[in-house]
């Protein structure tokens, strides 16, 4: 229900409330005080009516009683009246009615109300000697008449009261409800248009206006922080952008750096593998053993440093590459890595036992680099052993698989482990196991990028074991 | 600039004067008996193949990529883009083993993309291995003439 309406509903139910409980009111005085006054009035008749009627009843004049009686015609309420003589008999009759009245036996002295009438006995007395009873018998038609009108006039008067209530309410629950409906729409237009800049107009000192000051201050407020927030993320989305370009700078700086490096370096490097090399095949007789010898390391260390470079490379391109995830049967997967590692193996005794690997989520290329280099190391470092045993196989955890590659090779101090997965870092001698110390570097990034991890185990001279996981889901 | 018994049938267009000595090495030890121009960069190129006297296209244009004013990948783009030279067999050898030299490369419509092998034996056999491939087994069309 709309505010104007209960508003008004309010006042109108008050007023016809107050209104109705003060005619109820007077309604009920005017009742008691009618009776009152007419047994009043009743009793003062009765006793001018007994004091007329002595003479009749010391005289037993019938006829004097009869006219004395009659009188009562004046008095239009008086519908029964009777005089008893001294021994209770029927002594003169007075009557309003067509029908014959019966009359009931003498009573106490008073007056009561029966039914709809007033009736009463009053004594007669002579001298203080007991003549006879008077009975009277008024009815309340003058009482109910008046009532009647007195109830139209009230209905009148509420009718007229809540008229005027209702017209009055109608002008002056505005003062209320105006400034709450202003209050109200503004509040529309600010849900409904996410307008923050509209107020609210004030009117008046009362609470609605200190409403109104509220809600113009929220709004305010509101707008306050939306210039804030709107400002905050336009610097954010200008430091993201900065720090975007920044990234990509260093992006593209990086990129033309290796690709300078692989460009630039490998240039000379051909120059001066190919030249010794040049120098050995067209000018052999001019070297004796020692400048050949020389000759050998010159072209031996560029092509270890073109491998060095072309490691390095591949290492700093792997952080950059994108993911490129697909499920694959991880059991053919590793068998081809195995079978493609034992070509060059073929004069060595090696048992290699590939368990059940199952199916990952993986990058492929990437996954294949860690597999082709945690066999390979396998490989290579159990090469002066005479049995070669290596284990392949894997583990499900709960959220991850965990592969490992285990060998019975040269093994290492676990002091030393902690560098292991460092660029460059190498635990043996050039001359022992040959390698760049890139291998273990680029596995662990590309396990760090499928979100595993990466680790060792290992004894020295009895092996190595290189577990890796793979996150399943 | 050339005379018919002249012919260039191999253009070998390398900046870096020891790559070319190298590579001019290995055709010859390769015995095709191949006519070799080398020039040294793009603009050179571009000159010789599109100058106005030129009768015969070579058989066969051997392009480094990273080279100094015209770069190869220029190069390789005014070739194929000409009507009578995209016939030419293209083999760029590089140095990089670039991602995005190789797509642009093969985009442009290159005939093959080798990457220069550091080890000097490699790099003996692979131009060689180029050389015999084009000139004795590959068959061209007729027509490489300038009409």
């Amino acid at each position: 229900m709309e505010i104007r309406k209960k508003l008004m509903m309010v006042i109108l139910l008050t007023c016809g409330a107050v209104l109705l409980l003060t005619s109820l009111t007077f309604a009920i005085s005017e009742f008691i005080t009618f009776r009152q006054t007419a047994k009043r009035q009743l009793a003062t008749l009765g006793e001018v009516i007994a004091a007329n009627s002595t003479a009749a009843l010391a005289f037993d004049s019938k006829e004097d009683a009869a006219e004395i009686l009659s009188a009562l015609k004046a008095e239009k309420h008086i519908v029964e009246a009777c005089l008893y003589d001294e021994n209770g008999n029927v002594f003169s009759l007075y009557q309003t009615g067509s029908a014959s009245p019966v009359f009931p036996a003498i009573g106490a002295e008073g007056y009561l109300f029966e039914d709809a009438h007033l009736v009463g006995f009053q004594k007669v007395f002579q001298d203080e000697k007991y003549l006879g009873m008077l009975y009277l018998k008024s009815d309340m038609n003058a009482m109910y008449d008046q009532l009647v009108v007195h109830g139209v006039i009230a209905s009148l008067a509420i009718i007229v009261s809540l008229l005027m209530a209702y017209l009055l309410s109608k002008k002056m629950q505005q003062s209320i409800s105006k400034p709450i409906l202003a209050l109200a729409e503004v509040a529309k237009i600010v849900s409904q248009q996410k307008d923050y800049s509209v107020r609210a107009t004030k009117v008046g000192q009362d609470e609605i206006g200190l409403l109104t000051d509220a809600f113009n201050q929220m709004l305010t407020q509101i707008q306050e922080q939306n210039i804030e927030i709107t400002s905050f993320n336009q610097k954010l989305e200008q430091s993201v952008q900065e720090r975007t370009n920044d990234l990509n700078r260093v992006n593209k700086e990086l990129e033309a750096f290796s690709y300078s490096v692989s460009h630039d370096l490998r240039a000379p490097l051909r120059s001066v593998n190919g030249y010794a090399q040049m120098l050995q095949e067209d000018h052999a007789d001019k070297l004796d053993k020692d400048g050949l010898r020389i000759t050998n390391v010159i072209i031996e260390s560029a092509k270890r440093m073109g491998k060095l470079i072309d490691d390095l490379l591949d290492f700093s391109r792997m952080g950059r590459q994108e993911i490129v995830k697909s499920t694959i049967n991880m059991d053919t997967f590793v068998k081809g890595v195995v079978d493609e590692l034992m070509e060059g193996e073929q004069e060595r005794h090696i048992n290699i036992v590939v368990h059940r690997l199952g199916v990952v989520s993986v990058d492929p290329n990437m996954i294949r680099q860690v597999w082709v280099n945690l066999i390979s190391n396998a490989l290579k470092y159990s090469r002066k052993k005479e049995n070669v045993y290596i284990e392949i196989g894997s583990t499900v955890q709960p959220g991850e698989i965990i592969y490992f590659v285990k060998d019975n090779g040269a093994g290492f101090n676990m002091d030393y482990a902690h560098k292991l997965f460092g660029v460059f870092q190498r635990l043996h001698k050039e001359s022992e196991f040959e390698g760049t110390g890139v291998g273990l570097a680029l596995s662990k990034r590309i396990i760090d990028r499928h979100r595993g991890r990466i680790w060792v185990d290992s004894k020295l001279n009895e092996g190595t074991t290189f577990f890796f996981s793979i996150p399943n889901q | 600039m050339e005379t018919d018994d002249n012919i260039v049938e191999i253009l070998f267009v390398e900046d870096n004067m020891n790559d070319a000595e190298m590579g001019i090495r290995a055709l010859k030890k390769s015995a095709l008996g191949a006519h070799v121009l080398h020039l040294q960069d793009g603009e050179e190129a571009i000159q010789f193949l599109f100058s106005a006297d030129i009768k015969n296209l070579p058989k066969l244009i051997l392009l480094d990529l990273k080279m100094p004013k015209i770069d190869g990948i220029e190069v390789l783009r005014r070739i194929k883009s000409d009507p009578a030279r995209k016939v030419i067999p293209v083999v760029v050898m590089t140095s990089s083993r670039e991602e995005c030299d190789i797509v642009d490369s093969y985009k442009l419509g290159v005939n093959a993309y080798i990457v220069k092998p550091v080890d000097f034996d490699k790099f003996t056999k692979v131009i060689s291995e180029i050389g015999s491939f084009w000139i004795s087994v590959n068959q061209t069309p007729l027509h490489n003439k300038i009409k």
